[in-house]
């Protein structure tokens, strides 16, 4: 999105706060002054992840804050879901498990965390999967249901609860 | 209004004591256990009952039966507190079946007749004009179908999500809290007094969904059976995965989750926000329904206990009563 501000110290901080209060990840801050504009204002691009849904907060956080809003650009909404898988992950091939969801091309697991106790017992492993759509994460989830039922694992979903 | 109960265990003994020892109105004319019987028309004197019971183990006379009781004492109302048979639903089943053949109504607490054959019964009750309430059966104290029925009348029930098993949630607290194995915090249990020596009925699930399907079929009297429902236990989760789940501000619990529009009936274990209001503490049961007008509605109470579900029992006397004897 693309802000303006007053080219005061502490406006840049003061616009970026609102992004953390939302739970959103900065990916980018685009800061060049504009020739072209008046000294008062500055303009500033931002490239963000966020939730879904916590957009409009944003907006409210900002308006409040002072910082006017140029423009909102693509809005690409990433679904997170976690889960988490319990069984014999190494022998069963966990880069195989990964890969299931990774070559669909519409998910991915994005991260995972692992702990194996020792030799031969159960490990746990959770594994955050993204996908830019809600009916591909549905199908990822429905693909990895598959992969744990044909290697023997139990997953675990999150509680979803929209009706 | 007059009464008769059958099952002195727990439950049966919560009820008379309650009855003993609140002015609700309530007159018993008939108790019996699984060994003995006692008929009184003019009112059972409830202390002497509950006191021989707890001496001998037996509350009356040897000479009759329950089968005696439903048939011959004097009474509005039976109470159907037998312990449940999942497969069979007996003796509950009959017992039932044969008060209200009597054309008498029941109150039940027993999952087995409920989860088994609840169409049917209600069919029969409806036939006979009498009714038959089971709110002991799901949540335990919790009033969750005098809940649907009047306080959210005319809502339509899209989801149900549940935290039903005790057991289960009792668990898989002391593992999220205490980082205990799954073995440790069983046997826990087990000292505690809330799981069973042969825990399989609980730990795999089969008491959650047998109260799932008793759930659907109350609401949306859709059939469904204990065969119908995906389930998973939680006899094979690890530390590590609550864990796993706690580093995201999460844990993991049984929740049974029913979802007609979806074709969802399921309970398993499953990753939630430790900030759900599903997420509680112990032994606690805890039901989210959600609705089209009045949206998300969660309910949390004690799920087991003698007085707690006696409770329910007699909030369906009281609303039998009300309702239906003493209206006239």
């Amino acid at each position: 999105m693309k802000l303006e501000m007053k080219d005061a110290p502490g406006q840049l901080v003061a616009a970026l706060k609102p992004i953390s209060e939302v739970g959103g990840n900065i990916i980018a801050v685009i800061h060049q002054r504009d020739p072209g504009s008046d000294d008062d204002t500055l303009s500033v691009q931002i490239v963000l992840e966020l939730h879904e849904g916590r957009l409009g907060d944003l907006v409210t956080l900002l308006k409040k804050q002072g910082v006017h809003i140029q423009r909102i650009g693509e809005e690409r909404l990433l679904y997170q879901r976690t889960v988490i898988l319990i069984g014999h992950l190494m022998h069963t091939d966990l880069s195989d498990t990964v890969d299931r969801i990774d070559s669909t091309g519409f998910a991915e697991v994005s991260e995972l965390s692992m702990s194996m106790p020792a030799i031969n017992e159960r490990s746990s492993s959770r594994l955050t999967i993204k996908s830019v759509t809600k009916d591909d994460m549905e199908m990822a989830i429905s693909i990895l249901r598959s992969v744990a039922s044909e290697k023997g694992l139990l997953l675990i979903e999150p509680l979803e609860e929209i009706v | 209004m007059k009464v008769a109960i059958v099952g002195m265990g727990s439950v049966g003994r919560g009820v008379v004591e309650m009855i003993a020892k609140k002015r609700l109105g309530l007159t018993v004319t008939g108790i019996a256990d699984s060994k003995s019987g006692i008929i009184n028309a003019g009112g059972i004197d409830l202390h002497d009952v509950l006191e021989k019971k707890h001496k001998t183990g037996s509350c009356g006379d040897k000479k009759i039966s329950a089968n005696e009781v439903i048939k011959k004492a004097d009474f509005d109302a039976l109470v159907e507190v037998t312990p449940t048979n999942a497969t069979t639903g007996e003796p509950g089943l009959s017992y039932i079946k044969m008060a209200i053949g009597r054309k008498k109504h029941v109150v039940t607490s027993n999952k087995g007749p409920i989860a088994l054959a609840y169409r049917d019964l209600k069919k029969r009750a409806e036939k006979n004009g009498v009714v038959l309430r089971h709110e002991a059966t799901v949540g335990g104290a919790i009033p969750i179908f005098h809940m649907i029925e009047h306080g959210l009348a005319g809502n339509e029930i899209l989801a149900i999500f549940g935290v039903l098993n005790g057991t289960c949630n009792f668990i898989l607290t002391r593992m999220s809290d205490e980082g205990l194995t799954y073995e440790q915090a069983l046997l826990e249990a087990r000292q505690m007094g809330y799981a069973e020596a042969d825990p399989t009925y609980d730990v795999q699930g089969i008491d959650a969904a047998i109260k799932l399907v008793i759930l659907a079929n109350t609401i949306w009297g859709n059939g469904v059976t204990l065969n119908d429902v995906n389930r998973t236990g939680i006899d094979l989760l690890t530390p590590d995965a609550l864990r796993l789940a706690e580093d995201e501000d999460s844990t993991i619990r049984l929740i049974a989750e029913a979802i007609p529009k979806k074709g969802i009936l399921r309970v398993s274990p499953r990753i939630i926000e430790k900030s759900h209001p599903l997420v509680v503490e112990g032994t606690l049961n805890a039901i989210t329904l959600e609705t089209d007008m009045a949206k998300e509605i969660t309910l949390i109470g004690k799920g087991a206990g003698s007085i707690e579900t006696a409770s329910a029992i007699i909030g369906d006397l009281l609303f039998i009563r009300d309702r239906y004897v003493e209206r006239a």
